[in-house]
């Protein structure tokens, strides 16, 4: 800490260094990470449909009077600015047969937790020995399902106050699916906390550094006998947790609330300008913390095999929480390829693979790691 | 006679449906490398890069009035274009060709022609319909203006994007 001419107690420091992580973390790192997430999503969607996508921005200068317009370089990367200066001045309109109170609260609800999430996942060793992670809770992953489960009243409170039919079924549609894939989404990293024995994030990062990655065990030297045994319910839990976090995440092919092709936008179809950028924006800020999450508890979080933690310089602390946004990026192009490449599901498929298939198999998939962990000992 | 359509077997593979994903996103990845390493050309990157010069002679442009190798200006005014119009786009006030001039015996000209170009859908329905090889589309197609009245081109704005047409039946000339 640099001197001051006062001293402070050491709960006002950790308030201050807590206010700037999470000012850093929501507005340098979040917001531009889901405006980007947006841009790459048109690029690589448009890419793999044999067309090029946004690929150039510019200023109209022409339209205040100037000779020609201000061509911006780089190709079309400020198209995010493009799109957050469209949606700042679109005209805000609250149709007149809605509940005015649900229809302005709900792109809030939508929105909020899946920032909130973000604080409890360590997206970094140590910078300048400060932790990088907003609150190192001993129940990390509890809070994340717990919060995550408070998206679904943003989506059905903008399905149902926005009083037409295409909104209340999108709504109704993704309610009971959200739900429905939480039972999956919980149960199946269970057998992660009754492997490392620990819901804490943090600790668990720090148990894949020390015992190699969880579906990659060799990141860490030759994998042990009972790493082995263990492989397979870790790779089950992985398939499974990444398909729940699709579901959770309204994304293809789990995507009937929105699906553009029925119900015109689904439950965010009265939305204009602002409110609906929050729709949208919650939606890819959920998409990060999922991936953020599965690369927490799945990939390693911000280690890599040869790269040492922050506590060697805050060369070192950059380089991992660079690590890890690499990492969630892979994930998050994944998720758009997927995106681009699957139909979507009918309901009633959609339905019976939670509440049968994967439901089941993640229950499963615990009894056989308990049973492998009380036969290792 | 109802007809019971079997659906088909899945294997095992298939029904698993995973093995399916990963052959789905092996099109999607491929797709998308050929069209990033320019393998794949379809899209043309206007206005750096523009079809002027190889547009197809069958391309239907904006509508122009033409005038033919001895100066004369076609068309006669017979409002034929403007009743099939589908949008309406044509407006003619047709006027008389004075006492005098050389060419009095077509007796019709048009003292106004306008032809809204927001209104026209370019189907070139004028260009068959008319009796007098007078109006034509041509290749041009960035047409812009800062106002309605702005797009709206009146008769002098036809005859220079049409400019001069040979090959045409001369049937006003004087018989042999």
């Amino acid at each position: 800490m640099p001197s001051l001419p006062f001293t402070l107690s050491p709960e006002v420091q950790f308030a201050l260094i807590s206010l700037l992580k999470i000012l850093a973390v929501i507005f340098l790192i979040i917001l531009p990470l889901v405006s980007y997430t947006v841009y790459a999503e048109r690029r690589v969607s448009a890419l793999i449909q044999d067309r090029v996508g946004p690929n150039r921005v510019g200023i109209p200068m022409t339209l205040f009077g100037f000779k020609h317009d201000v061509n911006l370089p780089l190709g079309g990367l400020f198209q995010p600015v493009a799109d957050a200066v469209k949606f700042l001045l679109k005209e805000d309109l609250t149709p007149a047969h809605v509940n005015k109170f649900y229809y302005w609260l709900a792109p809030a609800l939508a929105m909020v937790p899946a920032i909130l999430t973000i604080a409890v996942v360590p997206f970094g060793s140590t910078l300048f020995g400060v932790p990088m992670v907003i609150a190192n809770v001993d129940v990390g992953v509890l809070f994340v399902f717990a919060i995550a489960s408070l998206g679904v009243y943003g989506i059905v409170i903008a399905g149902w106050s926005s009083n037409s039919k295409y909104s209340f079924l999108g709504g109704v549609r993704s309610t009971s699916q959200m739900i429905s894939y939480e039972l999956a989404l919980g149960l199946s990293v269970v057998p992660i906390f009754l492997v490392m024995g620990t819901l804490n994030l943090s600790e668990i990062v720090n148990n894949q550094i020390q015992n190699g990655w969880t579906i990659l065990p060799v990141t860490a030297g030759l994998p042990s006998g009972r790493q082995l045994l263990l492989w397979i319910p870790m790779l089950i839990s992985f398939v499974v947790f990444t398909i729940a976090i699709f579901a959770e995440t309204n994304r293809l092919p789990f995507d009937l609330p929105e699906s553009e092709t029925e119900l015109v936008a689904g439950y965010h179809t009265e939305y204009s300008s602002m409110k609906f950028a929050l729709f949208f924006l919650g939606e890819y800020a959920a998409m990060i913390t999922g991936c953020s999450i599965i690369v927490t508890l799945f990939l390693g979080g911000w280690s890599f095999p040869l790269i040492r933690d922050g506590s060697h310089g805050w060369v070192w602390g950059l380089i991992n929480i660079a690590v890890f946004f690499a990492k969630v990026s892979g994930l998050l192009l994944f998720f758009i390829f997927i995106r681009w490449t699957l139909p979507r599901f009918r309901y009633d498929q959609l339905m019976r693979l939670g509440w049968i298939f994967f439901f089941e198999i993640a229950l499963v998939n615990i009894l056989v790691t308990a049973l492998i962990l009380a036969y290792v000992h | 006679m109802a007809i019971t359509i079997k659906r088909p077997e899945l294997t095992l593979a298939e029904r698993a449906y995973l093995p399916s994903i990963f052959a789905g996103l092996m099109t999607t990845v491929k797709h998308f490398f050929s069209t990033l390493s320019n393998k794949t050309k379809v899209t043309m990157q206007y206005p750096e890069e523009k079809w002027d010069s190889h547009l197809p002679s069958y391309y239907r442009g904006a509508p122009a009035l033409v005038r033919d190798e001895h100066g004369r200006e076609r068309c006669v005014a017979c409002q034929l274009c403007e009743f099939i119009c589908p949008p309406r786009a044509i407006k003619i006030i047709p006027g008389e060709i004075p006492e005098g001039a050389r060419y009095r015996k077509v007796e019709k000209f048009p003292d106004q022609f306008d032809i809204d170009m927001i209104r026209c859908i370019y189907c070139g329905l004028c260009e068959e319909v008319c009796p007098e090889q007078a109006i034509f589309l041509k290749k041009e197609y960035a047409i812009t203006g800062e106002s309605r009245a702005d797009m709206v081109h009146h008769k002098d704005k036809l005859y220079e994007i049409g400019g001069l047409k040979t090959g045409l039946v001369h049937k006003w000339n004087e018989k042999k």
